[in-house]
């Protein structure tokens, strides 16, 4: 017998409470191996991702090798060989989340410091609750919107102008070449800067609450402008989550798929412009990986793995920064 | 007056502006989309959509009931599946794990998981369960769903069960309670309001997701309860919709849409009331 | 030394700090948080069925002491005790010994009131059925038992299904006390159960207190002078991890011994 029978032996419940001890004991440790294994089931998950991905990609890595990184042409139909070149959607992928962010990157903090510090009082829980709900929002909402209104706008209005205006300019003229498109790379970066504004100014704005109130205050007391205060205070003390936030709202534009497929006009073909058609790494993997077979269907998941990658490597990125700042806070 | 003040609240003046202009700016987008999806959604919506199938091309009569009941039905196998295994892995992290070098990897993992590309995970789901069985599968788009329910449950458990005071705790194990009843009666009861949050929070997040059953539920034109085989979809069939020429496509895929959106509204908001304004990402 | 004989006698030597049965026992005990030692060589014994006091300056280690005695330092990784603690001859330092088991015979009251966040029937119940399994009506005995123990029973009789946490500070804190004793345990500890209260509570949970005795080994720590000249039978003064010297509580609040014991208790330095 254990010393927890003999631990009680005046007690009459003794012999109960033995028998309850068992249970417990049962039930702890089958309750902690199930939790441990649930949270190893991450990690499981991450390595399933890899592992799928790795050997979904194995033939194509075998096939076309590094050149795939180089190459522009994508013809996975092509007889005998298909050739295939990820350098269309990668330059897709980083332009329209480079065009977006800096789009929404400075009208994203823009709300927030304006959430923050200047928005009355009374307006701030409603618009700060406004645009939480729309960073929930679906992004296949965003997407067929800005195929139904935004993209004919764009092509009926802003587009036609800075052809006009630019077009003929040496150097620049060539980024605004070509006709006024309803698929285009520029049409697909607005919609993305339009979704993750609301991300932007929602994960700022919890960035920007972490300020202690006394250091504000204390710039406050020596005659600061509020924007003085913004920008010697707040900004300086939350830099390093602002930048972690922002890298987040990227690595969620690099991998966005839904809000840029309709409009970006599935085109391989670099060609300089922003209102010319292209592609993204997930756009292509989206409107070619249901109909896709064989080696075409490989080169597609080694698409994904190169996206997996970029991302992977952004998100990381920006959760140490965000945990550098919380460090920060003490928490 | 002094001139530098005078600049100085010039650029204070100019700076509140630009906010004010960004503010304007961010919320006349959104409440464009919103105005159009209400403007086209409301238009297309009637009794027709909830109680008629998808129709085939060309078609001007039919609705969504089967594309809406597949959603329901692989957002439900989702939930139900992401949302007892991310409880059980935030357990772990807040109660057992808060000192384990472990827990601090499966953390830092699980924040990437939450911003992981869903495309990725269609692509994972394509290669562990639409490829051994042969075929596109309702339970292998609710498998990908459920797997982006995960992360999101794990990081709000996680988060309400270490506000859950340590002096709770303590006084439970006073008693003689055991670890995992201390846990599963007192602290989850305490924190109940959060986790059920997060559970909202992550069924908001996959009602409306799209890119992973592209290519694991795929989609159907017919009523089917069936798991085993291809299941109809709201998110899919918008997605169908939207690309096609017909003008009655459009239209259901605006009401489509415009269900989607109130739905996932629905979930933020009750999801708010219930667990206050803590929100996760 | 004068010293040696006031403080708990070493093993072996005639014991003359209590009288009666020595219900706890501690010996030789030195406790760790990390490489921190916060207890140097305890030895003090706990009289059955009487109030020992626990006073000195906030860190002297009198709360880590009182969460050896439940070993709830158990649930944090880290913190580990060295030495005996005996509890009716068994040592309960030992890994054989089941910490629940442990728990429920050393029952403990805390600082902050804990009301679990379900009824005030469940707030006890719950402790019970740990360990018994009892028909309702057995069990409503039990409960009102439990909270007449605790002076509760006639402000809550009437609202046995409102939530714990509806009650005042005080109540709260004297529902916790039932939940304790209703569970049957053999020796309870306070960790500064008044500190959070105002004074009308604080004088029930003393009276309270008093009455336990008369059933039960209590321990408490206190950070009120007052309170422990008021409750207690013997008095433990701890300094940086130490025991400084420990006798009955009449003598110590008179006639100290120690230079360090009358500079606290005459409120010089702490």
């Amino acid at each position: 017998m254990t010393m927890a029978a003999t631990l009680a032996p005046q007690r009459e419940e003794a012999m109960d409470r033995a028998g309850a001890l068992g249970a417990f004991r049962r039930s702890d440790a089958i309750f902690y191996w199930l939790t441990r294994i649930a949270a190893l089931t991450v990690l499981g998950i991450l390595g399933g991702i890899i592992l799928s991905l790795v050997i979904g990609a194995w033939p194509a890595i075998n096939e076309f090798g590094l050149g795939f990184l180089t190459t522009q042409r994508w013809a996975p139909q092509l007889e005998p060989t298909p050739v295939m070149g990820a350098l269309g959607p990668i330059y897709g992928t980083l332009l329209t989340s480079f065009i977006a962010m800096l789009i929404a990157v400075p009208i994203g903090l823009g709300v927030a410091i304006f959430l923050t510090e200047f928005c009355p009082m009374s307006l701030r829980r409603p618009v700060a609750l406004a645009i939480e709900l729309l960073a929930g929002i679906p992004s296949i909402i965003y997407g067929m919107w800005g195929f139904f209104v935004l993209g004919p706008f764009l092509a009926d209005t802003f587009q036609p102008f800075m052809i006009a205006t630019f077009g003929q300019i040496p150097l620049i003229g060539a980024i605004f070449a070509g006709p006024p498109s309803q698929l285009s790379l520029f049409n697909a970066s607005l919609v993305l800067a339009i979704m993750i504004l609301p991300f932007i100014t929602a994960i700022s704005r919890d960035v920007f609450a972490t300020v202690p109130p006394v250091l504000k205050e204390a710039a406050y007391g020596v005659g600061c402008t509020t924007w003085e205060v913004v920008r010697s205070v707040v900004i300086p003390y939350t830099s390093v989550g602002v930048v972690g936030g922002v890298m987040l709202a990227l690595g969620r534009a690099l991998g966005e798929t839904m809000a840029v497929t309709f409009i970006i006009g599935n085109s391989f073909k670099i060609t300089g412009s922003i209102f010319a058609p292209g592609t993204t790494i997930s756009a292509a993997i989206a409107s070619e990986f249901a109909e896709s077979a064989g080696l075409h269907q490989s080169g597609l998941i080694l698409l994904g793995l190169l996206l997996f990658v970029l991302t992977f490597a952004v998100l990381a990125a920006a959760r140490l920064m965000l945990m550098r700042l919380e460090l920060k806070q003490g928490k | 007056m002094n001139p530098i003040y005078v600049s100085r609240r010039r650029t204070d003046a100019i700076i509140r502006l630009l906010c004010l202009a960004a503010a304007g700016i961010g919320l006349l987008w959104l409440a464009l989309i919103l105005f159009s999806l209400l403007w086209n959604g409301l238009g297309g919506l009637n009794l027709a959509v909830f109680t008629e199938m998808t129709p085939p091309p060309g078609s001007t009569t039919g609705g969504l009931a089967n594309a809406i009941a597949g959603s329901l039905i692989l957002t439900t196998i989702g939930v139900a599946i992401g949302a007892p295994l991310g409880l059980l892995a935030g357990t772990w992290l807040a109660e057992y794990g808060r000192h384990d070098r472990l827990a601090t990897v499966i953390r830092f993992i699980n924040d990437i998981l939450l911003s992981a590309p869903s495309i990725i995970i269609g692509l994972f789901i394509y290669g562990l369960i639409v490829v051994p069985m042969g075929g596109f599968s309702g339970l292998a788009g609710a498998l990908a769903l459920a797997v982006i329910v995960i992360p999101v449950v794990v990081r709000t458990t996680e988060n309400m069960l270490t506000l859950v005071p340590n002096t709770l705790r303590e006084a439970s194990s006073a008693l003689g309670m055991p670890r995992s009843l201390v846990i599963r009666r007192i602290a989850y009861r305490a924190a109940r309001a959060g986790i059920i949050t997060g559970v909202l929070l992550a069924t908001a997040r996959v009602a409306g997701e799209t890119a992973p059953l592209l290519f694991t539920a795929l989609s159907n034109q017919f009523w089917s309860l069936d798991i085993t085989t291809t299941m109809a979809n709201l998110p899919v069939t918008i997605n169908n919709f939207v690309q096609s020429p017909y003008a009655y496509w459009k239209q259901l895929a605006w009401a489509g849409a415009l269900i989607i959106t109130f739905a996932v509204l629905a979930l933020n908001i009750a999801a708010r009331v219930i667990g206050g304004e803590r929100t996760t990402r | 030394m004068n010293m040696e004989m006031q403080t708990a006698a070493a093993p072996g030597a005639p014991n003359t700090a209590i009288q009666g049965r020595a219900k706890v026992v501690v010996r030789k005990l030195d406790f760790f948080y990390g490489e921190s030692k916060a207890l140097k060589n305890i030895n003090i014994d706990l009289a059955e069925r009487s109030v020992t006091a626990f006073i000195g300056p906030s860190g002297c280690g009198k709360s880590t002491l009182l969460r050896v005695l439940n070993r709830m330092y158990d649930l944090y990784p880290g913190q580990r005790a060295v030495g005996e603690v005996l509890l009716d001859g068994e040592n309960i330092l030992s890994p054989k010994v089941d910490v629940n088991l442990l728990r429920a015979r050393v029952g403990m009251v805390f600082q902050k009131p804990t009301p679990f966040p379900m009824s005030i029937y469940d707030n006890i119940a719950f402790g019970i059925r740990l360990y018994e399994n009892l028909p309702k009506s057995e069990m409503d005995g039990r409960v009102e038992t439990a909270l007449k123990g605790a002076a509760l029973w006639g402000e809550v009789k009437d609202k046995l299904d409102a939530s714990g946490l509806s009650l005042s500070g005080g109540q709260q804190q004297r529902l916790c006390i039932a939940r304790s004793v209703a569970i049957k345990p053999e020796v309870i500890l306070f960790d500064e159960p008044c500190s959070a209260l105002d004074p009308i509570s604080t004088a029930k949970i003393e009276e309270l207190i008093d009455e336990l005795k008369e059933k039960y080994t209590i321990a408490i720590v206190t950070h009120n002078m007052q309170q422990a000249g008021r409750v207690s039978d013997y008095t433990a003064f701890m300094y940086l991890g130490e025991l400084i010297e420990f006798g009955e509580t009449t003598r110590m609040f008179t006639s100290p011994v120690e230079q360090r014991t009358q500079d606290y208790i005459t409120g010089r330095f702490g």
